[in-house]
C-alpha cells in the first residue's frame, strides 16, 4: 500500500499546464505513474495518441523525464530498443544510473495495431512497465472503436443507427493476453483509486522484467458525460465488475477491490452519452446481454483469484 | 587481380554477407536490432553468433518485425547508444513509417541492406526495388559493386551518419554479392576502431541530468522548419561523405569518391549504372576499349544525397548516355536513376548527351556482358545519328508481347 504522507514528498514530473481536456484520465494516469516511481530515474516513451500530443507540443513539453515518441503502433519496440541501449551503456560502464523504463499507450495503440509490438517485447523480457490508458476507443483521431471498445458503446465507427446498435462485438480481453505472456507482473487499475494505482504501479516497477498495468481511463469527449464526472464514472466501473481491479503477481491471481455490493451495469452506463442508445425500450435485450457478459467475466476471475489457483 | 594496398591488411575469402557481418564486428556497435529476411539474413545471424560467443560487447534484439527492428534501432539510437540494423526487401518496406522517423530524428543509424525485389509476385533475388522505394526517405544511400566496397562502406557509414547526423544504408545486391565470394582486404580492429572514432552524442535519453522530450508533435509553426532543416542536412551530407572517403584513403589506401568514373574523361558513349552491375560493365568497357571504341562508365556510389552537380559535369562531354536502373518507378514515364540524372543534366544547363532509360535485371534476371554490349551497340548508333534516341524505357532481356 502507497503512504500518502511519503508520496505527498514525491516531486510532480508531469507539469501543470499540458494541454489535455477538462477532466481527462490519461494526465492522472500518467501524474500518477511518475508520483509511484518517486525518485528513481525514469525514461517515457510514449504511442502516438492524445497523451503523446496533448504534452509535447513543440517546442514546449510538460515532461520533466527524458521522454520519446516515435510513432503510433511501436512504443513497446521502441521502449525495447531504449531498454537495450541502457544495459549495453550499462554493462560497459558508461552508464552509472538506476534507470527504469515506462511505456505509455492508448487503448488503439496497445490493444490493436501495437499489439503485435508489445507482444514481443513481452516475450522478449525487457525490463519495462507497459501502461496501456484504456479510455475505450481512438479517441484522438475521433471516437472511433477499437478492441478495447465494449458492446453496445456507440463510437463515430460503431454508430448507433437505425439497424445497429454501436459495437456488436465484445471487448477484446488483453488483460488475459498479457496474463499468457507469463510475465512477473500484470493489474488491471482504474482512474479514482489513487491507491490501488500506485502500489501497482510500485510493484510493476520493482519487478525485475516486463510488467503490463490496464488502466481504464474515462475519456470525457468519448464517452459524453460531465468533466468533473471521470472519478465517479472509473469508480462505478469496478463497483458494477464491467472493470474488476485485480492483479498477477508471478501468475497469482488477487482481485484488489471487492464491491461491498455489486451494482447493475445500467449504473455505470446511464452516466455516458455513448450507451444514451441501449436505454430505448427495444434494447433491453442488449443491457441484458452486457449484464449476462459482466457476470460470467466476474464469475470467472473471483474462481482464478480463490486461494492457490494459478494463471 | 586482387592487390593489397594496405600493408596491415588480410586476405579473406567472404561472402557479402559475411564481410558486412565482419565490419559490423569490427564497428561494435552498442545493440543491434533485426528480423530475418532472405537474403539479408546471415548478416545478423553472423552477428548474433558474435554476441553469443561474447565476441562483441554488444546487445543483439531478435525482435519480432522489421517494424520492430527499426523502432527498437530508433529507441537504441535516441537513448546514446550506437545502433545498427540489416534488412532487405518486404523488411525494409515494413520499415518504411520508421525510415522517416529514423531521419526526421536525426538519429545516425547504420543499416546493412542487402538489395531484393519488392512483392507481388514475391521474389527473393536481387534488384533494387527495396532501395529506391526509400529513396525519399532522408537517408544517405550508399551502394556498393562488390564484397570490398560493402566492407569499406559499412566502415565509412558508421563516421558518415555519425557526423552527418543522419541515417546511412549501406547496399549490397542480393545474392549476387551477398551470397558470393570474394577475396577481400579485411583491416585490423584496432585500425577500424580507430578510424570510427567514440561515439558521443550531444544529447540523448539516458543522459538523466539533462532530460529532454524527443519526438514532440510539430505543428504549422515548426514542422516545415525541422523538414527544410532534414533536407539541409542532407545537401550538408556530400562533404561529409567526401571528407570520410579521402580519410579512409589516408588510412586504409582505398580511393572513395562519390561515383566513379571509369574510362569516362574521354568517352563518347558511357552507361550510368548502380551496385554490382558496374563490375560487369567495366568488363564490356575494357573489351569495347580494346577495340577502339571510346566507352565509358560511371558508377554511382551515393545515390542520396544525389550528386547531380558532379553527375552533370562527369556526363557533359559524352554523346549518348544509357541509364540502367534496377527498379521501375511504374510512374508511367521513366525509372529512378534515369529520371534523377536527366533533372541533373538539364539543371546544370548541359544538354549535349542523349539520355536513355534501360530497366533490367528484376527479381534477380540475369544480366550479363552480352546485355551490356547491346547497350553499346545502341549507344553507338545514338552517338553516330543513325539511331534516333528513343524516349521511352527500354527493358532488357524481357519477354514482352
Amino acid at each position: 500500500m502507497a503512504n500518502l504522507k511519503e508520496l505527498s514528498k514525491n516531486p510532480e514530473r508531469l507539469t501543470g499546464g499540458h494541454r489535455l481536456c477538462a477532466g481527462c484520465g490519461a494526465g492522472i494516469v500518467a501524474r500518477q505513474t511518475l508520483i509511484a516511481a518517486g525518485s528513481t530515474p525514469v525514461v517515457i516513451t510514449n504511442a502516438t495518441g492524445c497523451l503523446e500530443v496533448s504534452t509535447t507540443v513543440f517546442p514546449y513539453t510538460a515532461w520533466k523525464d527524458s521522454f520519446f515518441h516515435s510513432a503510433f503502433e511501436n512504443s513497446a519496440a521502441t521502449c525495447s530498443g531504449i531498454e537495450t541501449a541502457y544495459r549495453s551503456l550499462k554493462a560497459q560502464g558508461k552508464i552509472k544510473d538506476d534507470i527504469r523504463f515506462i511505456t505509455f499507450g492508448g487503448d488503439g495503440g496497445t490493444y490493436d495495431i501495437g499489439l503485435q509490438s508489445l507482444s514481443g517485447a513481452m516475450e522478449r523480457g525487457h525490463r519495462m512497465l507497459y501502461i496501456c490508458y484504456n479510455n475505450e476507443a481512438y479517441m484522438n483521431t475521433g471516437i472511433q472503436r477499437s478492441g478495447a471498445t465494449p458492446k453496445g458503446a456507440h463510437t463515430t465507427t460503431a454508430p448507433a443507427g437505425k439497424v445497429r446498435q454501436g459495437k456488436e462485438q465484445n471487448k477484446k480481453d488483453l488483460t488475459q493476453i498479457m496474463i499468457a505472456h507469463d510475465i512477473p507482473y500484470v493489474a488491471q487499475a482504474y482512474v479514482g483509486n489513487w491507491n490501488d494505482f500506485i502500489t501497482k504501479v510500485q510493484k510493476a516497477l520493482a519487478v525485475d522484467g516486463p510488467s503490463f498495468i490496464n488502466i481504464l481511463t474515462p475519456c470525457r469527449l468519448g464517452w459524453a458525460y460531465k468533466p468533473e464526472d471521470t472519478m465517479l464514472i472509473s469508480r462505478l466501473a469496478v463497483e458494477t465488475c464491467v472493470w474488476p481491479s485485480f492483479e498477477v503477481e508471478n501468475g497469482v491471481y488477487k482481485i484488489n477491490v471487492i464491491p461491498k455490493e455489486k451494482k447493475p451495469v445500467i449504473e455505470f452506463l446511464k452516466l455516458q452519452g455513448r450507451f444514451k442508445h441501449l436505454f430505448r425500450s427495444d434494447n433491453a435485450h442488449i443491457l441484458e446481454t452486457i449484464q449476462k457478459g459482466v457476470d460470467e467475466k466476474w464469475d470467472l476471475l473471483q474462481r482464478r483469484s480463490a486461494v492457490g489457483c494459478r494463471a | 587481380m586482387i592487390k593489397t594496398v594496405y600493408s596491415k591488411g588480410k586476405l579473406v575469402a567472404k561472402t557479402g554477407n559475411e564481410v558486412v557481418a565482419e565490419a559490423m564486428r569490427q564497428i561494435e556497435p552498442d545493440v543491434v536490432a533485426a528480423y530475418p529476411i532472405t537474403p539479408a539474413t546471415e548478416i545478423v545471424q553472423i552477428f548474433s553468433q558474435f554476441v553469443a560467443d561474447g565476441i562483441v560487447k554488444s546487445e543483439y534484439v531478435a525482435v519480432e518485425s522489421e517494424h520492430s527492428a527499426m523502432s527498437a534501432t530508433i529507441g537504441a539510437s535516441a537513448a546514446g547508444a550506437r545502433a545498427m540494423t540489416g534488412t532487405s526487401s518486404q523488411g525494409l518496406s515494413l520499415m518504411w513509417e520508421m525510415l522517416y522517423i529514423a531521419s526526421g530524428l536525426r538519429l545516425p543509424i547504420v543499416m546493412a541492406e542487402v538489395n531484393r525485389a519488392i512483392s507481388a509476385p514475391i521474389n527473393i533475388h536481387g534488384d533494387q526495388s527495396d532501395t529506391m522505394g526509400a529513396r525519399d526517405a532522408g537517408w544517405i544511400q550508399i551502394y556498393s559493386e562488390n564484397s570490398q566496397e560493402a566492407y569499406d562502406n559499412m566502415i565509412q557509414a558508421t563516421r558518415i551518419a555519425e557526423k552527418a547526423k543522419l541515417p546511412t544504408l549501406v547496399t549490397t545486391d542480393g545474392f549476387i554479392i551477398s551470397h558470393c565470394m570474394e577475396v577481400v582486404e579485411t583491416y585490423p580492429d584496432a585500425d577500424v576502431k580507430a578510424f570510427i572514432g567514440k561515439y558521443e552524442p550531444e544529447r540523448y535519453l539516458l543522459d538523466i541530468k539533462k532530460p529532454y522530450t524527443l519526438g514532440s508533435i510539430d505543428l504549422q509553426d515548426y514542422y516545415f522548419e525541422h523538414r527544410y532543416q532534414l533536407a539541409q542536412a542532407m545537401r550538408n551530407a556530400k562533404n561529409i561523405v567526401l571528407d570520410v572517403a579521402k580519410d579512409f584513403e589516408k588510412t586504409f589506401g582505398r580511393k572513395y569518391d562519390l561515383c566513379e568514373k571509369y574510362m569516362l574523361d574521354d568517352a563518347e558513349i558511357a552507361i550510368a549504372v548502380i551496385g554490382s552491375t558496374a563490375g560487369t560493365a567495366k568488363v564490356v568497357v575494357n573489351e569495347l576499349r580494346e577495340k577502339g571504341i571510346k566507352a565509358g562508365l560511371l558508377k554511382i556510389r551515393v545515390y542520396r544525397p544525389f550528386p547531380a552537380e558532379e553527375i552533370a559535369k562527369d556526363l557533359a562531354h559524352v554523346k549518348a548516355v544509357a541509364v540502367m536502373d534496377r527498379a521501375d518507378s511504374c510512374s508511367g514515364a521513366f525509372a529512378p536513376v534515369y529520371s534523377d540524372i536527366v533533372a541533373s543534366l538539364y539543371a546544370s544547363g548541359v544538354t549535349n548527351p542523349k539520355v536513355v532509360n534501360y530497366v533490367y535485371g528484376l527479381g534477380g534476371r540475369e544480366i550479363n556482358t552480352g546485355h551490356i554490349i547491346g547497350i553499346y551497340e545502341m549507344l553507338c548508333k545514338i552517338a553516330s545519328g543513325t539511331e534516333k534516341s528513343s524516349n521511352k524505357v527500354e527493358y532488357i532481356n524481357v519477354r514482352i508481347k
